[in-house]
């Protein structure tokens, strides 16, 4: 059910950016840059290191918003931040069904593994763009996992 | 232009090849457009091609005559042979390979396709595909001359028959390429194109077995296998040779369009269709062999792994793209643990050679290649996963993709001699596998918390641990929602869903446990004992989170049972209070603490406390005992009833506590605020001799009276000990009745309020502790369904 799934490096560039709907997708960019002030606030106000992967997940970043082109589209995003300070933005239209909590987190843990594994590719030189067919399969996976 | 010298079959190649560019049958010009196609069928970088334009003065004519034909021709072999491009080179360079056009030249490779398919063998396998060079010398098969005029028609029929075949997955159609190149149907046809047939032919090659080696495959390899080749190449013995490789530009491919160009890799792999395999996955013996032999020189222990960095140089000299290489990694590293044993070094070799030779790399790993090969129990298959998760420090994630049940490679893998060294490492890691699982299954039941779950009753220690526990668990975390820990940590332990799976399941089943037991506590335990868990579980290297919280002390903290131990809480707080206020009580108040204890816990302080008015200063908290005076006459039908009870418990000072208590009947009302302060404090005396007597808290109040008189009347010493009133108590003790009798009333009455007070005390605490362990309940199986609900949801939305 998530429209667009991002990952962006430190440095707040994207590693790999995907929507589903293939409109509108310089929208979703825009929202995920914007998303990544929201992460950037709840990191600072974390302080201390997040270790515990609970804290690893940043929940809603922002309250929905409806997709103006979309009729009926609610758009939440969340996120979600990894210990080397790469984060995962997710944007995900709950019009359909509201997806749990859980669900949210356990498709953060998906790509979270995913990435690990394209880092463990020693030929992927971290700072590149992603483009492990394995890391697209799996985000094709949850991208159309209902709608 | 240069000299230029050709050998005989360049020079039909060549020629050949101008024809087929001479669209228009000059016989002096190759148009421009087809010399294009051609330069960039060779897969030269651009800017390579331009110099090759520039040196072989095409650019300064702006045509392609013959003779800038052929020297471009011999440039793009230059290049292709890894040599620098100078015009020198053209005729110093020896034994130059012919150079590969790997694009499209459909009518060369439809053609070849014709030619070859009419083979048998070719059927189902790349041979036909192979598009010899158009009139390759050495190519045995005269059919392969004309290269030049290409009965399309032709080429589409042979283009179904060909080639194709091979592996099974991808090595898609080159027809289909063909076709696009000649057609342009399918365009993007779909599959990958498998680019051609694949086979490299050595430039001098014939499929013989040295002329494979020609080139260096990959620079620093060993010479490229040989041996292998050769038996790839008795693919079919569709003439091959020729250098011209005619393959699809992987334009088609999404991957690297860019099949390398150097030589080494025709050099490499001649790979004839393997008419005779149905998977041309399979690796040979010879190619294992070799492989094996690659393996050896980066690791010489074949069971060891060869870490990413060394396998990424290695796998580099192949000079496929790294984009290739990365995917092929993706499909070879199946445990996802960053380096590769024996047998995914196999399949990635395999698939580099594959990849070189044309065929196009699979989505999914093909089971030939799987790492199962060794694998001849699932047994080892489950120990490899969790025992390369050992292995390797990082998060490895025992692939879930992997199918266990891959019928074992027949293959080669009995003939090899590894093959019980591969054994061995299976069963090695199919050892550690059963010993994590063991080690999983053993953390539930081990777990305190868990065990403690399951029974209903309210045991004294597992109940404090748990209480502890839910405390720290409380003050830790800071979660809503119990479950989400419960899910958070098994997935941040590990990242393989099958190990989280089974982790949420033996979680999920200690916490069913807990739930089946009414008295269970709440979440937080179980999430503590199932995190222990999935650390445990997962967690290798982190063995300090698998160590269980330290069981709590056996605090005294709000105990079920509690009624003593509340008493003992409540002894133990007042204690510190009442310290100073019993030592100030040290009153000669005799030790009336039957009575006092009778219905509540009321600890009584020795009546010695009692005794002294003056200890209203002291116990001024205690004040609001008031209400208790009505107890007093219940105070002292227990007291009666206790003062037996003790009488026969013990000697000595009980029969003084009797007089006493007697006294105290009789003193009844008297100086009630001061007896109230003074039960108080006795009460808090007694606490503190309750508390330092270590009574256990079990015993019913009957007990805890018992206690308590025994308490007090160590109390008593103890007051001796810290007050000056030792004497007078002592004296009292000694003494009849008759003189504290009226501080006997006093006491008597601040005994029983202090009596009354600890009654309700325990009272309260009890129904505490009954609310605690519902709420405890409620949670739990809260914890259950949000359990069960996990684990159901997988299904639903994965």
């Amino acid at each position: 059910m998530a429209v667009c799934v991002a990952v962006i490096a430190k440095e707040n560039y994207p590693l790999y950016i995907r929507s589903s709907p293939t409109e509108n997708e310089l929208k979703f960019h825009y929202m995920v840059h914007t998303s990544l002030d929201v992460v950037d606030e709840k990191i600072s106000a974390m302080g201390k290191a997040l270790v515990d992967q609970r804290e690893l997940y940043l929940g809603l970043l922002y309250p929905t918003e409806d997709h103006k082109v979309y009729p009926s589209y609610l758009l939440c995003r969340y996120g979600y931040v990894t210990n080397s300070k790469v984060k995962f933005v997710m944007v995900v239209d709950s019009s359909n069904t509201a997806l749990r909590d859980n669900e949210i987190r356990s498709m953060f843990r998906k790509l979270h593994s995913s990435y690990t594994d394209v880092m463990c590719n020693p030929f992927y030189n971290p700072g590149d763009r992603i483009q492990s067919r394995a890391f697209d399969s799996m985000v094709t996976s949850m991208m159309v996992q209902v709608c | 232009m240069e000299g230029l010298t050709l050998s005989d079959a360049e020079q039909k190649y060549y020629s050949d090849l101008f024809s087929y560019c001479d669209i228009e049958s000059t016989k002096k010009v190759a148009a421009n457009g087809r010399v294009l196609e051609l330069f960039r069928a060779a897969q030269l970088p651009n800017d390579v091609v331009l110099q090759i334009m520039e040196l072989c003065g095409a650019t300064r004519l702006g045509y392609f005559g013959r003779s800038q034909f052929y020297i471009a021709l011999k440039l793009v072999a230059v290049a292709q042979s890894g040599f620098p491009l100078r015009v020198e080179s053209i005729n110093t360079v020896k034994d130059l390979p012919l150079p590969r056009f790997v694009a499209s030249k459909n009518e060369q490779e439809s053609r070849h396709a014709a030619s070859y398919s009419s083979d048998s063998e070719n059927q189902g396998s790349y041979s036909g595909v192979i598009p010899p060079p158009p009139g390759r010398g050495q190519a045995k098969k005269g059919s392969v001359s004309h290269d030049t005029v290409q009965p399309r028609t032709s080429t589409d029929q042979q283009e179904p028959a060909s080639p194709v075949v091979s592996p099974q997955q991808s090595p898609p159609n080159s027809p289909h390429t063909w076709r696009k190149h000649s057609r342009h149907p399918s365009g993007g046809n779909s599959e990958r194109p498998l680019a051609g047939p694949g086979p490299f032919w050595s430039p001098f090659g014939e499929a013989q077995s040295g002329s494979a080696a020609a080139d260096a495959v990959w620079s620093g390899h060993s010479p490229p296998p040989p041996p292998p080749q050769e038996t790839w190449v008795s693919f079919a013995d569709t003439p091959p040779t020729s250098t011209l490789l005619t393959m699809h530009p992987a334009s088609v491919q999404d991957q690297t369009t860019v099949r390398t160009v150097a030589s080494a890799t025709t050099a490499n792999e001649i790979r004839r269709q393997s008419s005779s395999y149905d998977d041309p996955w399979k690796i040979t013996d010879e190619q294992r062999q070799y492989y094996v032999n690659q393996f050896k020189t980066i690791q010489p222990d074949l069971n060891g792994f060869i870490p990413g960095s060394a396998a990424k140089e290695f796998f580099t000299k192949s000079k496929l793209p790294i984009l290739e290489l990365s995917h092929i990694w993706e499909l070879s590293d199946f445990d996802k643990d960053g380096a590769l044993t024996l047998d995914e070094f196999c399949a990635a070799f395999h698939l580099v050679v594959a990849r070189k030779n044309g065929y196009d790399l699979p989505e999914k790993l093909p089971e030939s290649l799987m790492p199962k090969l060794i694998d001849l129990e699932d047994s080892a298959d489950v120990g490899d996963q969790p025992g390369e998760v050992g292995y390797s420090g990082s998060p490895a994630e025992a692939p879930p993709s992997k199918s266990p049940s891959m019928p074992s490679l027949n293959q080669t893998w009995p003939e090899l001699n590894q093959s019980s060294e591969q054994w061995e490492t299976f069963s090695e890691r199919s050892s550690s596998s059963q010993t994590l699982t063991q080690f999983d299954s053993n953390i539930a039941p081990a777990d305190p918390d868990t065990a403690i779950v399951h029974p209903v009753p309210i045991r004294m220690t597992p109940s404090k641990i748990h209480m502890q526990e839910m405390e720290l668990k409380r003050t830790g975390s800071d979660h809503t929602n119990p479950t989400s820990p419960l899910l958070v940590k098994p997935s941040d332990l590990s990242e393989e869903s099958k190990i989280n799976s089974s982790v949420k399941f033996a979680s999920g089943n200690t916490v069913a446990d807990g739930y089946s037991s009414s008295d269970s506590f709440t979440s937080d335990p179980e999430q503590i004992g199932n995190n222990v868990t999935h650390q445990r579980s997962h967690s290798g290297t982190s063995p300090d989170n698998t160590a269980p919280p330290p069981p709590p002390p056996r605090p005294q903290p709000s105990h079920s049972r509690s009624s003593s131990l509340d008493m003992n809480r409540t002894f133990a707080v007042t204690t510190g209070q009442q310290q100073a206020g019993v030592v100030a009580h040290p009153p000669a108040v005799p030790p009336r603490p039957q009575p006092s204890q009778a219905p509540g816990p009321v600890v009584h302080r020795p009546v010695d406390a009692d005794g002294l008015i003056t200890h209203t200063s002291t116990s001024p908290q205690q004040i609001p005992e008031q209400p208790n005076f009505a107890d007093f006459s219940q105070f002292e039908v227990f007291a009666a009833s206790n003062v037996n009870e003790e009488q026969d418990d013990e000697a000595e000072k009980h029969p003084e506590v009797l007089p006493v208590e007697k006294a105290s009947d009789s003193a009844s009302s008297l100086r009630v605020a001061k007896t109230d302060s003074k039960i108080e404090e006795k009460t808090a005396a007694s606490v503190p001799a309750n508390v330092s007597k270590g009574t256990t808290p079990l015993a019913p109040p009957p007990k805890p009276v018992r206690r308590r008189l025994k308490s007090e009347d160590e109390l008593k010493p103890e007051v001796d000990e810290h007050t000056q009133k030792t004497g007078v108590l002592a004296a009292v003790l000694a003494s009849q009745p008759s003189i504290p009798r009226s501080v006997g009333k006093d006491k008597k009455a601040i005994q029983a309020s202090i009596r009354r007070n600890k009654e309700t005390n325990t009272v309260l605490a009890r129904l505490n502790s009954e609310l605690q362990q519902q709420l405890k309940d409620v949670l739990e199986e809260r914890i259950s369904l949000e359990v069960q609900l996990e684990q159901l949801r997988p299904f639903s939305h994965l």
